[in-house]
């Protein structure tokens, strides 16, 4: 946590309502604490006080057959996937957990700060992010007013989708009480196909051939030598979910279209796969490493050159990709500014998006975390904040230093 | 029952030569429609019961006219209405007699196709059907469908966030974009996204989506492509019951199966189909379910044993599974004629558009059956059932004293029933002005002015589509959005409803 500041517990829709009015009232800012794991994210801005969700506890809804679950923002996301995994369901988004990535522990991050940080692992090309699929929460603003904004249902489009908002917001517009999730059934099987063989650029080039069969991977990473499995070359690694019977003709079609001199493939099984992939979804070949962490969002064909531009600016101590390519995670060594240029203009070249992840707080006082806005959509961000909340109580200068 | 628009303010009626002058000097002439006759082919939207005429019709080709048509109604503080393909079945891009109708129909041009990153840059007025035509031969498609798609403006699916019969294992519009390009009212233009996905900082495409052109003017759109699934088979399942029917829905959804669509038809309609154009439904049916899956060979095979071995537990009096592309198709027929179907067994039809939780199905059903008695009328079902969004078709004969009133009577309170069994007024058609007033059935006062002051955010001014999708037009001031300058609020005049 940031500093000692005194912490209320929100125990209910009225707590939170009171907690926030006397904030407004006072001019006073306030965080908002999940799990709490993840207090070194975003911009470093002390706040008078926290809210915490802790006691925000509840599984209010679960219809397996319906696909929908809804819990209060404060339930661990721990309880949620053990609730859903009696029932062969899951949340298909693959929620990550980073408390590792920060020093602290597993498994404390609550549903609330998921949604919050529209969390999105490796099926994240396939299944969608958190944004996917919320179809409804309640909120508290910033004004201290109640608001409740979609449904149950998957299909919904009365009035504006402030679900798509709330998520990513990292707490700047509301306080979340409750949230409606659609959920989905696990795929029966899972294995990974490992390519081997190919460099960087090559692999990552596989990578976007296999998007472009009918073999329906849900995910695909590209590892260099070292970053996981103790590969020791550079591999290509695709997963494929769903019935045995469908996986394995995936799999040998796969091999079948992709096969070339020099590649040599490898199968992981359910449970490697399984580990593996839980691995890149909290980013453990970068996490392991001291340093500061980007992590950015790229077209995929792009993703090479975007690392090769930063490779020649700045020291890279591990990375990979993920999302095809896409998704860039990278360690870099430390310094004052966190590369910020060099990342930037790395990534401006090419469209995307790059945020600052893991650095001191020294760091996250002074450099952008998110990317830089033009003024027209900057000021446009701003009164999207100030219509939820106009005093910029909540998470006051997390996301940006203006609000 | 009227429908109260705001009325046309005589300050902007009056200007209506200098605006057209004005106009004039920044369009060429063909992009330019002020005469009545022409002017009338925009009246209304493909909700015909209300109609008003533009004040004028621009139909810019260019990112600059549109930003020099809104800078400028901005500055004469005229209303401005978007409008795509005018598929909307919500009236929501109705004109104002006082406004400016933005056509966007030039904007008609596929800018880039990106196999490599599965996504395609295209212009608003591209049609939904034409980007999958585009990108077939290489082996991908846009995955949602509308049942208007041969019609429907990518730009009117994006402010509709549209979706269709594959929506449920594929996602409606939101899912499947990744960029927009948007000029707001006065004329900023904004970039959103691109190639890649999930920006940081706040999701405004997700927002952007399902707006019905009130926040701002799309002008590009980064849709994704999907890679054609190599096989679909379809399923013919018939039922004694429709409660049976929707249990066999539940049981599939339950056990795993995700359909690339799951459909379901009542006896009227069922009856309605095969007297319009046969195509071998069973007469004894009284619910009918299409089930479609979609995927690689060996995948879909099984899942077709599965979904047999579910409809032989659940009862099912008909189970057939197509076993080639032609008879998969013509599974498919009669759901494809419905509409067309139906309106061969009444003069008349209203389509509705609520959703609901899928279990409170049979509820749903019984009680439309209710209401469509009180008010003497009949009632027509086709729907996507796999996620609970019901079309019921409420029939009618317009030309009967009464029946007019009574199909929205009864329209409207088909809408409140879905809500009351926990779902929500519109699932895919929009509120438009046709919901509008139905607004507060879901949302409180405080909810729906957290979500105007969202307008606000983007349209200070409240000229971009006023008097749709919110009941009571409030001012930002009002919300506390603005700042009043000099005691003098705009639009000091402005009427409320
Ligand atoms: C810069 C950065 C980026 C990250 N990006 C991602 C990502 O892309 N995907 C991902 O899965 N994880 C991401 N994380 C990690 C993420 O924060 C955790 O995985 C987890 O979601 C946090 O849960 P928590 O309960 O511990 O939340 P906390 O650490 O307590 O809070 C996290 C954020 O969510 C907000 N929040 C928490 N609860 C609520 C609530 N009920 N209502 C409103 N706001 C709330 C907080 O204000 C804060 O901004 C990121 C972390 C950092 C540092
Ligand atoms: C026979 C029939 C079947 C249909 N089936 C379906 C269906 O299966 N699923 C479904 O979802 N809908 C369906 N619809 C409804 C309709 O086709 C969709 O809502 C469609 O997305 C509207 O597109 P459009 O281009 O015709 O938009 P329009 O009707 O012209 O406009 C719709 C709304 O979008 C706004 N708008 C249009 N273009 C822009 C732009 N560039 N920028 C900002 N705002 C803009 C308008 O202001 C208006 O509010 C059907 C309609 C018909 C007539």
């Amino acid at each position: 946590m940031q500093s000692a500041c005194a912490t209320l517990e929100i125990r209910d829709e009225a707590d939170a309502v009171d907690a926030i009015c006397a904030a407004k009232a006072k001019g006073d800012c306030c965080a908002i604490v999940g799990g709490g794991s993840k207090s070194g994210l975003g911009r470093y801005a002390p706040q008078a006080q926290a809210l915490s969700t802790a006691a925000l506890t509840g599984v209010t809804l679960y219809e397996p057959n319906e696909l929908v679950l809804s819990a209060r923002g404060g339930v661990p996301l721990s309880e949620i996937e053990a609730l859903l995994d009696r029932h062969g369901q899951q949340l298909a988004f693959e929620p990550m957990d980073y408390g590792p990535l920060f020093g602290a522990e597993a498994g404390c991050a609550t549903i609330g700060g998921v949604i919050s940080v529209n969390a999105a692992g490796p099926r994240r090309i396939n299944a969608g992010a958190a944004r996917d699929h919320l179809l409804g929460f309640r909120c508290v603003t910033g004004r201290g007013e109640l608001v409740k904004s979609g449904g149950r249902v998957m299909k919904n489009v009365t009035g504006y989708d402030l679900s798509k908002l709330v998520c990513g917001s990292y707490g700047t517009l509301a306080l979340l009480t409750e949230l409606t999730l659609k959920v989905l059934p696990k795929p029966q099987t899972e294995c990974t196909l490992l390519a081997i063989g190919a460099d960087e650029a090559e692999s990552l080039a596989l990578l976007r051939r296999a998007t472009a069969t009918p073999c329906e991977p849900s995910s695909l990473a590209m590892l260099p030598a070292g970053a996981a499995l103790a590969l020791d070359a550079d591999a290509a690694a695709i997963r494929l979910e769903g019935p045995a019977i469908s996986v394995t003709a995936r799999r040998d079609e796969l091999v079948a279209r992709l096969a070339s001199g020099g590649l040599r493939f490898e199968t992981l099984d359910e449970y490697d796969s399984k580990t593996l992939w839980r691995g890149l979804r909290d980013a453990a070949p970068v996490a392991a490493k001291v340093g500061q962490i980007w992590r950015i969002s790229v077209a995929p064909s792009e993703g090479f050159t975007v690392v090769e531009h930063i490779r020649a600016g700045a020291p890279v101590l591990a990375h990979f990709y993920d999302w095809a390519g896409g998704l860039i995670w990278l360690c870099l060594e430390t310094a004052p500014d966190a590369y910020a240029a060099v990342v930037r203009s790395a990534v401006d070249a090419s469209g995307g998006h790059a945020t600052l992840i893991r650095a001191s707080e020294e760091t996250r006082a002074t450099v952008d975390i998110f990317h830089p806005q033009p003024a027209a959509l900057a000021a446009l961000t701003r009164r999207v904040k100030e219509s939820f909340d106009p005093a910029h109580i909540l998470e006051r200068g997390r996301m940006r230093a203006e609000f | 029952m009227t429908l109260l628009m705001p009325k046309p303010e005589p300050a902007i009626m009056s200007r209506r030569n200098e605006l057209i002058a004005r106009l004039g000097a920044m369009l060429p002439r063909e992009s330019l429609i002020v005469d009545d006759v022409a002017r009338r082919a925009y009246e209304c939207d493909a909700f015909t019961m209300y109609r008003a005429l533009p004040l004028v019709v621009t139909l810019p080709e260019s990112v600059e006219q549109v930003r020099a048509i809104m800078a400028l109604a901005a500055e004469m503080n005229v209303k401005l209405v978007p409008r795509g393909a005018g598929t909307s079945l919500s009236g929501g891009s109705m004109p104002l007699e006082d406004g400016i109708l933005l056509g966007m129909s030039k904007f008609n041009r596929i800018l880039e196709i990106d196999y490599e990153n599965r996504c395609a840059r295209v212009q608003p007025g591209v049609q939904n059907l034409a980007i999958s035509k585009a990108v077939e031969a290489q082996g991908f498609y846009y995955a949602p469908d509308p049942s208007s798609q041969i019609a429907c403006s990518i730009g009117g699916n994006v402010a509709e966030n549209a979706g269709g019969v594959h929506c449920l294992k594929y996602g409606l519009t939101t899912n499947n974009i990744l960029g927009l390009d948007v000029v707001l009212m006065g004329g900023d233009l904004i970039r959103l996204g691109g190639k890649h996905l999930d920006s940081e900082g706040y999701d405004l495409i997700g927002l952007m989506t399902g707006s019905e052109g009130l926040l701002g003017v799309v002008t590009e759109v980064t849709v994704r492509l999907l890679q054609k699934p190599p096989v679909a088979r379809g399923l013919l399942l018939g039922f004694a019951s429709v409660a049976a029917g929707a249990r066999c829905v539940g049981a599939i959804i339950a056990r795993g199966v995700i359909p690339a669509g799951l459909e379901m038809m009542d006896k009227a309609t069922i009856h309605a189909v095969e007297r319009f154009q046969p195509c071998g439904y069973p007469l004894d049916a009284a619910a009918l379910v299409i089930v479609e899956l979609d995927g690689p060979q060996a995948e879909v095979d099984h899942l077709v044993g599965v979904v047999q071995d579910i409809a032989r537990e659940e009862g099912a009096t008909t189970i057939r599974a197509s076993t080639s592309e032609a008879e998969r198709l013509q599974f498919w027929a009669g759901r494809k004629n419905a509409f067309p179907a139906v309106s061969c067994i009444a003069p008349d039809y209203l389509c509705m558009d609520g959703t609901i939780p899928r279990a409170r199905l049979p509820e749903a059903l019984a009680g439309m059956d209710r209401l469509a008695k009180e008010q003497g009328l009949g009632v027509a079902n086709v729907f996507h059932a796999g996620d609970g969004n019901l079309h019921p078709l409420i029939l009618y004969d317009a030309s009967k004293e009464g029946d007019v009133e009574r199909a929205e009577k009864l329209g409207f309170d088909i809408l409140r029933l879905c809500v009351s069994l926990g779902g929500v007024l519109t699932g895919e058609h929009g509120v438009g002005v046709e919901k509008r007033d139905l607004m507060g059935e879901m949302f409180t006062d405080v909810d729906l002015a957290q979500q105007m002051r969202l307008k606000c955010a983007f349209d200070p001014e409240g000229r971009l589509n006023p008097g749709k999708v919110f009941p009571t037009l409030h001012r930002c001031a009002e919300l506390g959005m603005m700042h009043v300058s000099g005691g003098k609020m705009p639009f000091p005049d402005l009427p409320r409803f």
